[in-house]
């Protein structure tokens, strides 16, 4: 691991600032994630500002029914949260689809949104990696990509966002806040936060340098029957060959979000208009500009067969 | 040279150690120019209930913390990456990875070890379980097994959901499944996992 200085800032403008004034300086939430890449060298913070002391832990109501709920809850506070289990089965379904239980304990939810990408060729630094390496190639394309993008991919890069518990917040249209180094707050949709790889893989989200995630906000509950249905290579501990979030109401209409399968959590709204047709039709939208390689295009199909178990009842909340 | 076969498992572990210790020293001294020096900075952690006041190299681990400077060796490096689930202390009641957290960030923090659990002339509930019910083999996993294992009993009791639970709403209940996937962060490469399921679900019940 790289040295690095280290601080405890006590406010988000006083983090924001922190980070935007010293090169090479990062935030630490729970640090799952970004440990496990600066003892490989992958992330080499100079300096980190570590955000614990924020008091950005609590799930509020907010005026329009929805929840607010704070960057530092830890993924098991809001998997167990009694109102997130009532209205947003979704989540916490997609949350204890993932990680292991000391993961959950330590991971919060804004670094959750930050995870990188679990691209084997982004883990070894030895292999060309656009997103590690901007400029050095790809060596997904062409190599082992089973588990790697089937659309929204670039010729520079076919790397998946990894997570469950953001599938479930596209589902949702949830909504990230934030503030900047000079104070200013601004409501990114979280159909917008994540980015498609393109010309710029390493560049996994929309957030300026410096710019810190306070809060995540839910609308209000959708009602309906709340499902995630994660297959994957183990029973437990192991990140998503496909997943499938969704809201389905009695009358067949409803809304749905796949996991592992994009540089995002990906949802295509016009494909929710065929949910009353069949996981068919509704994967034949969603997935209609697929581009899967010969080693992962059985994603498609999986898809396909994970929307028709959720639809047919699968794991409920 | 020693050849494969007549390294011992224990001269392999040392062995791989000293490597590290090796390639960490190197590290340091093929920094760049323009790279930041090692950093120190103090911390205080209380430790199976007794305070230590650490000067620590930001880089250390609370599993390095633990190990190299408190000499408090029955936490476990396994993968040292979050995977195996080796590491598993009890840090303000809740399981963590202790080799994925920075000592730094854990000051004033209250963490319970597998010293602090029980000792040989009396066992922590969990670890006689582990014992009757024969729940390891060679051992390395176990202190993260049994840490991992006091505190999911804990979680049930919170009524934490699970990824097993028919329906997340309602309190989970202390079954067989429950502690499978629960536990499911601990690798044990002996394969022992049905008999600390057991001893687990024997803790559950006395309690009950």
């Amino acid at each position: 691991m790289k040295p690095f200085t280290y601080e405890r800032a006590k406010t988000p403008a006083e983090a924001a600032a922190a980070v935007a004034r010293q090169p090479g300086a990062k935030f630490l939430a729970g640090g799952t994630n970004l440990l496990d890449l600066m003892k490989l060298e992958i992330e080499t913070p100079r300096h980190l500002v570590d955000v614990q002391d924020l008091k950005l832990d609590s799930i509020e109501p907010t005026s329009e029914g929805g929840l607010r709920i704070g960057a530092l809850v830890t993924n098991t506070a809001l998997a167990a949260d009694m109102r997130v289990r009532r209205d947003y089965g979704v989540l916490t379904r997609a949350i204890v689809a993932g990680a292991s239980g000391q993961l959950r304990n330590k991971a919060t939810t804004a670094g959750n949104l930050l995870q990188r990408t679990r691209c084997p060729y982004f883990y070894d630094p030895n292999m060309p990696c656009n997103k590690r390496k901007p400029g050095s190639g790809c060596a997904a394309i062409g190599g082992y990509s089973r588990q790697l993008a089937v659309i929204g991919s670039s010729d520079k890069c076919i790397a998946t966002y990894p997570g469950d518990m953001a599938v479930a917040m596209r589902v949702l249209d949830a909504t990230v806040e934030t503030v900047k180094a000079d104070g200013k707050t601004r409501a990114i949709p979280i159909a917008d936060f994540h980015r498609l790889p393109g010309d710029t893989p390493h560049l996994d989200h929309s957030l300026e340098a410096g710019e810190l995630i306070t809060a995540v906000t839910l609308p209000r509950p959708l009602g309906g029957t709340h499902h995630y249905e994660k297959v994957r290579d183990r029973a437990s501990y192991a990140f998503a060959l496909v997943s499938v979030a969704a809201v389905i109401q009695k009358d067949g209409t409803g809304r749905t979000a796949f996991g592992g399968v994009a540089h995002k959590p990906w949802r295509v709204e016009a494909a929710d208009d065929a949910m009353p047709q069949g996981a068919a039709a509704v994967t034949a939208r969603a997935f209609a500009d697929a581009r899967p390689t010969d080693a992962n295009a059985f994603k498609l199909q999986l898809a396909t067969r994970a929307l028709a178990a959720t639809i047919a009842g699968g794991r409920s909340a | 040279m020693m050849s494969e076969m007549e390294m011992s498992r224990r001269g392999v572990l040392a062995g791989s150690a000293a490597t590290a210790a090796l390639v960490a020293a190197s590290h340091v001294e093929a920094q760049p120019a323009k790279a930041v020096p090692p950093a120190k900075m103090p911390v205080s952690l209380t430790v199976n209930g007794k305070r230590h006041d650490l000067t620590l190299d930001t880089r250390t681990t609370l599993l390095d913390a633990l190990r190299e400077h408190l000499q408090l060796t029955g936490t476990k490096k396994g993968c040292d990456h979050g995977q195996c689930g080796a590491c598993t202390v009890i840090v303000n009641g809740k399981r963590i990875n202790s080799c994925l957290t920075l000592a730094v960030q854990h000051q004033g923090d209250a963490v319970t070890t597998i010293e602090g659990l029980g000792t040989p002339d009396k066992l922590h509930p969990m670890q006689a379980a582990f014992v009757r019910h024969d729940g390891y083999q060679c051992g390395y996993c176990t202190p993260g097994q049994i840490c991992s294992a006091v505190a999911v009993l804990d979680e049930i009791r919170l009524g934490v959901p699970s990824h097993v639970q028919a329906d997340v709403s309602q309190r989970p209940q202390p079954t067989n499944i429950e502690m499978r996937e629960r536990m499911s962060g601990n690798i044990c490469r002996c394969g022992a996992y049905s008999n600390i399921a057991e001893a687990m679900a024997e803790v559950a019940g006395a309690k009950a």
